[in-house]
């Protein structure tokens, strides 16, 4: 390996003059302690390299050692169940309370291994070479890396081997020789290469139901949340990261706080799956680079956690990467290229800014992998916009690469209505690929008797249309109400102004602190749309035979409508189908009064 | 801090804070200088850049009256250390933690870097331990526990100061009359009558030899601003993690940091962001705000409650903006409640403790906590909704429902936010659902029925 002396340092960078040849983005070890840095720039002899720890005590003349490879992360059995750092070092088992800089290279762990190949078989890049288990009995693939390919010549029988320990050798098509171990070395910054991308049809189910029913993303999907600070964007990240239906959780802390670290350390191994009932840190990888920790390193957390994200949907896996927050990657990009002296673009920004969002929402996909199964990865990152301006660079440049866009409303926070994302500034693309899903839904529950058979699969589309229409009137008429006064508006549009803050309260809100309301189902969400929508239409009615709109609000079964969410538990078809009838009685019991009173 | 290596006359250039110098001694970046110029002062400084002649010296101090000639740099050969044991308590300190009460110099058994290094989050524990403070504001609504970070927005002639000192005093575990907490002041940039309040205040409520000041006041250095909540935050810790105290934390006023920041890095000739601030404002910010916590297996912890004026009261200007980004909530001060004559004047809307709901409900404070909590704020969210309708409809505009909510506000404003005398949690609650019973049932749609069976309809 070449070995290059430093001639300057400043902060986490460094020029070296170079005593052989370096690559581009090769990763280099500084000083007696191995920090880890990566190769940024080239000029004669010299190399300009970014340090991705603690730089105190460095002095020119110490060495920096190429590593002979780009910057990159193993890849493995090890992964799932664990948290590690911004470069994919495990961050347990340390031995003092605090991110010391310097190498630490993880210990080879022992899986049982299943070979599914035999010699002599023709072994494709990322193709299955046999079944891991790790200590909690979960199964893994491994597979072949993405980069070789040959005739397999030897191949261990199952047993318990390190994870680092060859498995299988292969003859490639030069004659020479590789060897496979479980774990496999792969570049960050470079996609894994898949088959085929493959069309999106169905949705990664949230549990939220904001987001499912009304602005869905898909598997494979890319959604952006953006919002001002204490508008609830890790809170909602965390509640996707409990409940969303991926295989695998990939949840990067990008430059944010410690103690929500330690909170998801702290919850998810007690948390289970809503799905397996397993634990929830069984099926996770926690990557944190919280604020106080090198900067450089959070700008290689994100990469970091794409590649890990991918490796699993290599297997044939559907991943949640869940990324809090993107904004400090960026702002880690800036401070880099600020060091550099490189020109600033809009905001302060490197003019690559935009290049490298688009790059990393691309990695997000479904696609068939190489070894032929279907895998995904969905992108769900946050976005924290200074001041929460989301005319900013970061926002406005990612807005353009994800298909949803959660935006979070600073006066929802503020009155606590979780999750404060804001109908209308909110959107979704994939929703119209998902209607034919989600009509199936609706098809699939006992059919409403209101809906003719033949439509019952647009239901979907329809219902979730009437609540955007609803929520789009509410805006204006209250932009109206500013100017003549609310008692000004006539019945109709009170009324429409009641029924909106039914679908805010029934539907939209969602208590992440209620055990049942936690975690909403398709089925229930559809149930619950059903069950609002028909109460607007009996209030509608109810309003033409001239009842009040007073009288209508002071309905017993409103208050029952806001607390479905709490109060009707995941699989109570029953309880729906009594609020349904007590619905009926009330709105006649209510007509027959009036007119009662009338004719008295 | 001994300095090991003298030099005399090797500068060659002083731009500003940076001294720059050929490098005869093989030193390392970021370690500790201190620079004595012809005057005899003594600067402290780092080492911020290196290479194969020449150093450059970043001076944390001012540097007018440095000559090139007799200027002697003392090198320490390693980063800025703060010899620290039990008895920093009950002390004064400047800025650079050099001893200011007259006393003798302070024993030195632990020697802890200042910069400290970044808490492993596997290390951190969950805090959950709620604080009450007597306010109600803040215990009901914005609830405090042990470990967190949370700031006091605030501007100019807003009574930050008599907040932070109250809950200083009054901030105690439930039932608890703990003896093993301290405090740590960290003056920053602040006036001599507002150190001295503080000083004032500890000593007459009897904390003060449990506390260690820190002083650097509106007249010293602005760029030893850098340095002194950083000697405040190794002070702390140390009690926190070695000493196993619980600590509160009080740094004020941080607008005053970040403004010799911007100064500072103005000089260095960094790119300027946002209001001039430098691009690396919000990483700089989080190494200090991320000095608190818990840690596995440590009995202390470590709490902060940092003060800062928002310049023009824009809670979107950089500093509390990006504050808020790195703190677990802010407490907000409102003129607008001041000018009312309410105390505290804690706008309740803005402000939010995010480590609040693992410190309250079932187990910690009181099952119906958080939907009481929940319940107020929906309601005072459309309260104020009603209000601001109500100023350009006026009242005789609004429906039934609204002049309820009209009358809501006013009396949460009145009866729960403002407060003479500390209250318990219990008097709180009290008083808080007392104020949901001025409203319908209809509108209680965060209370379960047990609730309103039990709160309610009684």
């Amino acid at each position: 390996m070449s070995v290059a002396r430093i001639s300057w340092i400043s902060g986490p960078v460094l020029r070296a003059r170079a005593q052989g040849p370096f690559r581009l983005r090769e990763a280099v070890r500084v000083g007696e302690r191995g920090l880890l840095g990566e190769v940024i720039r080239m000029q004669g002899d010299d190399i300009v390299a970014q340090v991705y720890e603690d730089t105190t005590g460095l002095r020119p003349g110490v060495e920096v050692r190429g590593s002979g490879a780009l910057l990159g992360v193993m890849l493995g059995p090890a992964l799932l169940g664990r948290i590690f750092d911004g470069l994919l070092r495990p961050l347990a088992g340390t031995a003092t309370h605090y991110v010391e800089p310097g190498m630490r290279t993880e210990a080879s762990l022992e899986f049982s291994f299943r070979p599914r190949m035999r010699p002599g078989e023709h072994a494709k890049g990322g193709a299955v070479l046999g079944e891991v288990v790790n200590a909690a009995g979960i199964q893994q693939l491994c597979l072949i890396p993405p980069d070789a390919e040959g005739e397999v010549t030897t191949i261990l029988a199952a047993g318990r081997y390190g994870d680092d320990a060859p498995l299988c050798s292969l003859r490639t098509a030069d004659g020479a020789s590789r060897a496979v171990a479980m774990r496999h070395f792969w570049p960050v910054r470079e996609p894994r290469p898949i088959a085929e991308w493959l069309p999106s049809d169905e949705p990664l189910i949230t549990g939220q139901r904001v987001l499912d029913s009304i602005f869905p993303v898909a598997l494979g999907g890319k959604a952006a949340i953006p919002g001002g600070f204490g508008t609830g964007k890790t809170m909602l990240l965390e509640a996707l990261a409990k409940s969303c239906s991926a295989d695998v959780i990939v949840y990067v802390g990008c430059g944010e706080r410690g103690n929500e670290m330690a909170g998801v350390l702290d919850e998810f191994p007690r948390l289970a799956d809503p799905r397996s009932g397993r634990p929830l840190m069984e099926r996770t990888v926690i990557i944190a680079n919280t604020s106080n920790m090198p900067v450089a390193a959070r700008e290689a957390s994100i990469y970091s956690a794409i590649t890990v994200a991918e490796y699993f949907r290599d297997q044939g896996l559907h991943v949640a990467l869940l990324a809090d927050s993107t904004s400090r990657w960026a702002e880690a990009l800036r401070e880099v290229s600020v060091r550099f002296g490189e020109l600033p673009s809009e905001g302060g920004y490197p003019p690559y800014l935009s290049s490298r969002i688009a790059e990393f929402y691309e990695r997000a996909a479904k696609v068939r992998t190489l070894a032929g199964s279907t895998g995904s990865v969905t992108v769900l990152a946050s976005i924290s916009p200074p001041s929460g301006d989301f005319s900013e660079p970061v926002t406005s440049h990612t807005k353009r690469q994800v298909r949803s866009f959660w935006a979070l409303d600073v006066k929802r926070a503020q009155a606590r209505f979780y999750p404060a994302i804001h109908p209308l500034q909110s959107y979704s693309e994939d929703a119209l690929d998902l209607a034919a899903w989600w009509g199936k839904v609706y098809a699939d529950l006992a059919p409403d008797a209101d809906v003719p058979a033949n439509e019952w699969s647009e239901e979907w589309t329809k219902l979730r249309r009437r609540f955007l229409t609803l929520l789009d009137e509410q805006a204006r008429l209250e932009r109206m109400a500013r100017i003549i006064g609310k008692d000004a508006l006539p019945a109709r549009q009170q009324l429409i102004l009641f029924c909106a803050e039914l679908v805010n309260e029934g539907f939209l809100r969602q208590s992440a602190f209620s055990a049942t309301d936690r975690y909403c189902g398709p089925q229930r969400q559809a149930r619950m749309m059903r069950s609002i929508t028909r109460f607007i239409a009996a209030a509608e009615a109810a309003l033409a035979k001239g009842i009040s709109c007073e009288a209508i609000a002071a309905m017993q079964i409103v208050r029952r409508l806001e607390r479905m969410g709490e109060d009707i538990a995941e699989d109570d078809a029953q309880a729906f189908a009594d609020l349904s009838l007590s619905m009926e009685s009330e709105f006649s019991d209510l007509v027959a009064l009036t007119g009662a009173k009338r004719e008295a | 801090m001994r300095p090991r290596l003298l030099v005399t006359g090797a500068a060659t250039r002083i731009d500003g804070p940076l001294l720059f110098m050929r490098r005869t001694l093989n030193v390392g970046l970021n370690h500790a200088v201190s620079v004595q110029g012809g005057d005899g002062k003594i600067r402290l400084g780092r080492i911020a850049a290196l290479d194969d002649e020449f150093l450059t010296i970043e001076l944390l101090e001012a540097s007018a009256g440095l000559a090139l000639a007799d200027t002697v740099v003392s090198f320490y050969l390693e980063p800025l250390h703060f010899g620290l044991s039990p008895g920093i308590l009950g002390r004064v300190f400047d800025g650079v933690g050099r001893v200011l009460d007259g006393g003798p110099p302070v024993a030195i058994h632990h020697n802890f870097r200042i910069d400290g290094l970044p808490l492993n989050p596997v290390a951190r524990a969950r805090p959950h331990d709620f604080i009450e403070t007597g306010i109600s504001a803040v215990d009901l609504m914005n609830s405090l526990v042990r470990g967190q970070k949370l700031p006091i927005f605030s501007g100019g002639g807003l009574p930050h100061d008599r907040l932070a000192v109250q809950i200083a005093n009054h901030a105690r575990l439930r039932g608890a009359e703990s003896r093993d907490f301290a405090i740590v002041f960290a003056g920053i940039g602040v006036p001599h009558a507002s150190a001295d309040y503080f000083r004032r205040s500890f000593e007459a409520s009897g904390v003060l030899e449990r506390a260690a000041l820190f002083l650097n006041l509106a007249s010293d250095s602005s760029t030893q601003r850098l340095l002194t909540p950083r000697f405040a935050l190794t002070a702390a810790e140390y009690l926190a993690f070695v000493e196993g105290k619980h600590v509160l934390v009080i740094l004020t006023d941080m607008t005053n940091y970040c403004e010799a920041l911007r100064e500072v890095s103005g000089a260095k000739g960094d790119v300027p962001g946002r209001k001039g601030f430098p691009g690396y404002l919000y990483s700089d910010l989080a190494t200090l705000y991320e000095r608190a916590g818990c840690v596995h297996g440590l009995p202390g912890t470590l709490t902060q409650l940092s003060i800062l004026t928002m310049p023009s009261d824009d809670i979107g200007h950089p500093i509390p903006d990006l504050t808020g980004y790195i703190t677990e909530g802010q407490i907000v001060l409102s003129r607008e409640l001041d000018r009312a004559g309410i105390y505290p004047p804690i706008g309740v809307l803005p402000s939010l403790s995010r480590l609040m709901k693992d410190g309250i409900g079932r187990g910690s404070t009181h099952a119906d906590h958080p939907s009481l909590s929940s319940q107020l704020y929906a309601a005072y969210a459309r309260a104020i909704q009603a209000r601001v309708l109500a100023s350009v409809v006026g009242e005789e505009g609004l429906l039934d429902i609204d002049r309820k909510y009209l009358a809501f506000g006013t009396s949460f404003e009145q009866d729960l936010v403002q407060q003479t005398a500390a209250r318990t949690l219990e008097d709180s609650m009290a008083i808080g659902w007392g104020l949901l019973r001025g409203l319908p049932i209809s509108e209680l749609a965060r209370l379960t029925d047990a609730q309103i069976a039990q709160y309610i309809e009684t």
